[in-house]
């Protein structure tokens, strides 16, 4: 009796011990990232490093340290994907929680999840083989690896998130509001118009969110499809590098513990701060989208 | 004025239509693409030879092996630990915030970049552990990324166990752990299960955590043991589109290799999907 006793409180330390991981794994990538990031600071200024476009950490003689281009290339290359992304995943989102039948909802809802499974390097591969070519068809332009290419794709990545959120959001209006609207005489669209999206608006904001932070985040196709070009991008033609495209070319090939080093701890820091600004910020939105009747 | 805002239903619910082909026809697009030309590349020479001539010829099969070996690392890792966590929060955890806190962490866990993990494995398993350029370093780092998927699923398994099951247990004296063991674990497994092959489908098809951790452009060996390092499927596809030499030459094999990594990541999410709905069906009997 006294074994059995002693299993069970010994059980319930080991599961406690792994619930704790979770926080030690996120706090260590955090500590990790600011530690390392740090060091690039005992020789390069905040000012340079944020207000400067001029990045060339391997230079011999004077290197420099500005992030402020990739900054620019990642928020313009997720805006630009946000501009294709929203309209097409909101209305996706409507059609799949007030148009389509539990049949079709059945069949569409795996096959966007399917989509989600692509494997980020497959996207990249079609942004060089299909969306390149047609890019630079389309515009005349003698090479399609630009920030327009990485827009496109960086949609097709982000919206399956915005859908399911999105949907999950709208199907949680009470049937109540739809029914109230329909007694007012109001038909299926302006019902989805004026209640179903006004209700589940917070929701829809953290759908688009979150779907803003999977484009940041994103490093394979940005990588295969962009250019990588660090030069300050002048439009969606242009060639741009993203941070995480950035880190994922330059941490091969640095020097360990030199400042070029750390300073990509440094983005890899700027870059884990968005995601987890972004994310907490989705979720006190998408708490709010709980109707309680 | 009725009309016209029939009018505006109709072509407000077409769009809404046209935006879900839209989304529908991506998918259609890039498996076509895919499939189509990489169909022709493929065949068992292809599976099972290794690369050949700078690999411009041959087949990828030290990079499906590799593939496969660090995935079943990322399993061991990150399945006994994503599921003992998730039975503390489903079955102990108790309203505080410290519950809070580790809820909160995981979420923001599923929020990091990947190329992020793969800085931290860098930092930790690479160089802090020393265990080098490995299929253990990346198979850990992976594992990082799969562990908050495993968690979620794992928990929402247990949540859908009902109470009756946990309190008959007690009721005939089982200590709560002998409770979790026998009548709690059991009846969640295919929920887990699912939620399993749904995380390691994705670390399957990752390049980023696995770039600076271990994986090789080429090897003529198979890896013979986890420190050593591995060729993959997706870092494959990645050199063969972006860093090789004769990049139009090798473009069917590329599309080959697209095509065994999707149809891979694909298999892994329709064993899941099939096993979910099998055990819907059943729970609903």
């Amino acid at each position: 009796m006294k074994l059995r006793k002693a299993i069970d409180q010994l059980m319930q330390g080991v599961f406690l011990s792994a619930g704790l991981t979770a926080v030690v794994f996120l706090l260590g990538i955090f500590g990790m990232l600011l530690f390392n990031g740090a060091k690039t600071f005992k020789e390069v200024s905040l000012a340079e490093f944020f207000g400067s476009s001029n990045w060339n950490p391997s230079a011999y003689g004077e290197p420099s340290f500005g992030i402020l281009s990739m900054l620019v290339s990642t928020l313009m290359v997720t805006a630009g994907a946000m501009l294709i992304a929203i309209p097409l995943g909101i209305g996706t989102a409507a059609y799949l929680s007030e148009v389509a039948s539990p049949k079709v909802r059945n069949w569409l809802k795996p096959t966007i999840e399917l989509l989600a499974g692509v494997p980020s390097v497959a996207v990249g591969f079609i942004g060089i083989v299909l969306v390149a070519p047609a890019i630079a068809k389309v515009f005349g332009l003698s090479n399609g690896l630009n920030a327009l290419n990485g827009a496109i794709l960086l949609a097709v990545m982000a919206l399956p998130t915005i859908i399911t959120v999105a949907e999950d959001s709208m199907r949680a209006v009470p049937k109540q509001f739809r029914e109230a609207s329909y007694a007012l005489g109001a038909n299926g669209w302006t019902t989805l118009v004026r209640v179903v999206l006004p209700a589940s608006f917070s929701g829809i904001i953290a759908a688009i969110i979150l779907g803003i932070g999977r484009a940041i985040g994103e490093t394979m196709t940005v990588l295969m499809a962009t250019g990588n070009a660090t030069a300050m991008p002048n439009g969606f033609f242009d060639p741009v590098r993203t941070l995480t495209a950035t880190i994922a070319i330059e941490l091969g090939e640095v020097a360990y513990g030199t400042n070029h080093y750390y300073s990509l701890f440094g983005l890899g820091a700027v870059l884990f701060v968005i995601s987890l600004l972004v994310n907490l910020l989705a979720e006190k939105l998408a708490s709010k989208f709980r109707y309680k009747l | 004025m009725m009309i016209s805002n029939k009018f505006i239903a109709i072509i407000g619910f077409f769009a809404l239509l046209f935006c879900t082909m839209l989304v529908i026809s991506f998918l259609g697009i890039i498996l076509y693409d895919i499939f189509s030309k990489g169909a022709s590349a493929l065949s068992l020479d292809f599976l099972l030879e290794y690369p050949r001539k700078g690999m411009t010829e041959g087949g990828i099969f030290p990079a499906i092996a590799g593939t496969v070996f660090v995935t079943m690392v990322t399993a061991l890792f990150s399945l006994p630990l994503g599921v003992a966590a998730a039975v503390y929060l489903s079955e102990y955890a108790p309203d505080n915030w410290l519950s809070r806190f580790i809820r909160a962490s995981i979420r923001n866990l599923a929020a990091v970049p990947s190329i992020i993990f793969g800085l931290f494995g860098v930092a930790l398993f690479v160089q802090g552990l020393g265990l080098g350029l490995s299929v253990l370093s990346s198979g850990l780092t992976l594992g990082l990324l799969t562990l908050p998927y495993v968690i979620t699923t794992t928990e929402e398994a247990l949540k859908n166990v009902p109470h009756a099951f946990r309190e008959g247990a007690l009721a005939l004296g089982a200590t709560k752990w002998e409770a979790i063991r026998t009548v709690v674990l059991p009846p969640a497994i295919p929920g887990i299960v699912t939620g399993a092959l749904l995380g390691l489908s994705r670390a399957a098809g990752e390049t980023a955590p696995i770039l600076f951790t271990g994986v090789a452009f080429y090897l003529r060996y198979l890896p013979g043991s986890v420190l050593d390092q591995f060729m993959a499927l997706p870092y494959h596809l990645f050199i063969l589109s972006t860093q090789h030499h004769a990049i139009e030459q090798v473009r069917p094999l590329a599309y080959g290799t697209a095509l065994v990594l999707l149809s891979l990541v694909f298999l892994l999410n329709i064993i899941a999907v099939v096993i979910r709905y099998r055990f819907r069906a059943f729970n609903q009997r």
